[in-house]
């Protein structure tokens, strides 16, 4: 069956330089284990395949329930010197949130 | 058990102080920290300073510190604010002066030495290239175009600070947790190598730094207790750190306040602007929250304990900003029917009238508000064509202001000879500098003997 992230998950993203970074929060263990195994950095590279320019990092950390990830050159240079309305990233982790994934 | 209570002052230049008075009313704190230097500000207050040299720290400094310390006097609270920005030492005096005309006491104390602007040839003569931290770049590209150059400090110049009396902390560029973490070193007694403890003293200051993020602000869930259902956002109380010697800690708010403290609220902050959560740097401690425990006490009450401290990181971290030229912008808006339609065909019409009239950019960005300014290309785009409204957004990016100034002077004429219902055009605002930012790597010891603490008791 497939889900969309914001049905199942939250988070919440932010800026520093031209890396967004993004944490991503399980409700309970058994969605946190489903993340783990489906929001890969590779599944991510292809989601934010329009944003982000480099290397996707992602860290688990299962005493959070939570994946860290971090987009590298995803905000075209950095806040102060992006031309975007969303130069600080603030709106990646609702767009994390519309990726859908096999449960 | 002796606990130490610190609160959340602002989160950014610009923040509200209204929790911060519940805080202190309700709240029982002891210290206020208040972060109000984001990576961009120092920029903004470069501008105020080549104006006025007198300028150059934030000016909420003294109307929040004028409205709070009649409070704050009687509850015995401190403050720590890095409000100083790249002038502490006007910061004081406009403080001083202010508190004079009202007849009130305080000890007001300055750190300095953050600022290296002066000194980048020093620096390099000394053996530190400055690179930048990622690319590995020369800083001779970008030397002549550099604004302001600040290294962030660690807590002990604060921590001398508070020894020496201060009740009110005022510094330029430090990390944000230490304005928290200072107060508990001093407190405690914590040794600069007691890197468990200190650890934990920087997870409380991370999750304190961004005021009302840290107690259910920008709470970003949309599930059952998502968003919509933190109480009173209206009178959001920031949060609050109970800390014991050890370094335990309980994050709460002021009793009676908005908002809402919980293991869901506590995790967003805690990760929020973190790279690797397993080396999470400050100047004065590397932090692993891969051992860090949340458990959620219930009543706006949640205990962080366990986290593991590593020695602080060899070199301090320094940005710089350099002048990266100028943006402009112009918005058009187009209602239904096919709205998107013919914001698209003005956006083409704009390229060719660029194009024709040899007007070019370093860069041109299109958004259409209401569509993808904000989700950008990750928006969905399978129900544009019935929308009741769009804008298209156009910016441009050049190094020459005059080609900036340009730009919104090719729109005007849409409106009688361009498509159908073009409204509420707005474009007429001055160019706004665009900023670099320089992030790179110098060592303690270059750094740590120019900083200076100064203490000034008001008349």
């Amino acid at each position: 069956m497939k889900r969309k992230l914001v049905d199942i998950a939250h988070a919440r993203s932010g800026d520093k330089g031209d890396r967004c970074d993004l944490g991503l929060f399980a409700p309970d263990a058994a969605t946190y284990a489903v993340l783990k195994r489906e929001v890969t950095p590779a599944r991510l590279a292809r989601h934010f395949a329009g944003m982000a320019s480099g290397p996707v990092e992602l860290y688990p950390l299962d005493n959070l329930l939570a994946l860290k990830i971090v987009l590298n050159g995803a905000l075209s240079g950095g806040a102060a010197r992006s031309l975007r309305s969303d130069n600080l990233g603030k709106c990646a982790a609702a767009a994390l949130l519309r990726m859908e994934i096999d449960i | 058990m002796k606990t130490v209570r610190v609160g959340a002052g602002l989160g950014f230049y610009g923040d509200s102080w209204k929790p911060v008075a519940a805080s202190i009313e309700r709240g029982g704190v002891q210290y206020i920290g208040s972060d109000h230097l984001a990576e961009l500000t120092l920029a903004i207050l470069q501008k105020d300073r080549q104006r006025d040299p007198a300028a150059g720290y934030t000016r909420d400094l003294v109307p929040m510190l004028t409205a709070l310390w009649p409070l704050a006097q009687k509850h015995g609270v401190k403050f720590l604010l890095n409000a100083g920005g790249l002038n502490p030492e006007g910061a004081r005096d406009a403080l001083v002066a202010e508190f004079a005309k009202r007849g009130w006491k305080a000890r007001i104390a300055t750190v300095t030495g953050d600022a290296v602007i002066d000194r980048i040839d020093a620096l390099r003569a000394a053996g530190e290239p400055l690179a930048h931290l990622d690319s590995g770049a020369s800083i001779d590209t970008v030397r002549e175009r550099m604004l302001f150059a600040n290294a962030y400090l660690g807590a002990q110049p604060l921590v001398r600070a508070l020894e020496a009396g201060a009740d009110i902390v005022l510094t330029g560029r430090v990390a944000d947790a230490a304005l928290f973490l200072a107060p508990l070193i001093h407190e405690f007694g914590w040794a600069a190598d007691d890197w468990n403890r200190l650890a934990q003293g920087l997870t409380v200051g991370h999750l304190l730094e961004c005021s009302g993020q840290g107690s259910g602000g920008n709470f970003n869930s949309y599930l059952e207790n998502g968003w919509e259902s933190v109480p009173d956002l209206g009178h959001i109380g920031y949060p609050i750190a109970e800390v014991s010697p050890d370094g335990t800690a309980v994050i709460t708010k002021a009793p009676g306040s908005g908002g809402r403290v919980d293991f869901d609220t506590v995790r967003q902050q805690l990760l929020y602007e973190v790279h690797n959560p397993h080396a999470y740097y400050s100047p004065d401690v590397v932090l692993d929250m891969g051992t860090l425990r949340l458990e959620d006490l219930g009543s706006d009450r949640v205990r962080v304990s366990g986290a593991t401290g590593r020695p602080r990181p060899e070199k301090l971290k320094i940005v710089a900003g350099y002048d990266d030229g100028w943006a402009g912008t112009a918005t058009i808006g187009y209602s239904w029917p096919g709205a998107m339609k013919k914001a698209r065909a003005t956006e083409a019409l704009i390229r060719q009238q660029l194009a024709e009239a040899k007007l070019a950019y370093d860069e041109i960005h299109t958004e259409f508000l209401g569509f993808n300014s904000l989700l950008g290309p990750l928006a969905d785009d399978s129900k544009l064509d019935d929308l009741n409204e769009v804008y298209l957004k156009m910016s441009v990016r050049a190094k020459d202001r005059r080609l900036v100034e340009a730009f919104p002077r090719q729109f005007p004429w849409l409106a009688l000879s361009g498509p159908p219902t073009a409204s509420g055009f707005s474009g007429i605002e001055a160019p706004r500098q665009l900023l670099g930012l320089w992030p790179t790597l110098v060592k303690h010891e270059l750094i740590e003997p120019e900083v200076k603490v100064s203490l000034q008791e008001t008349a």
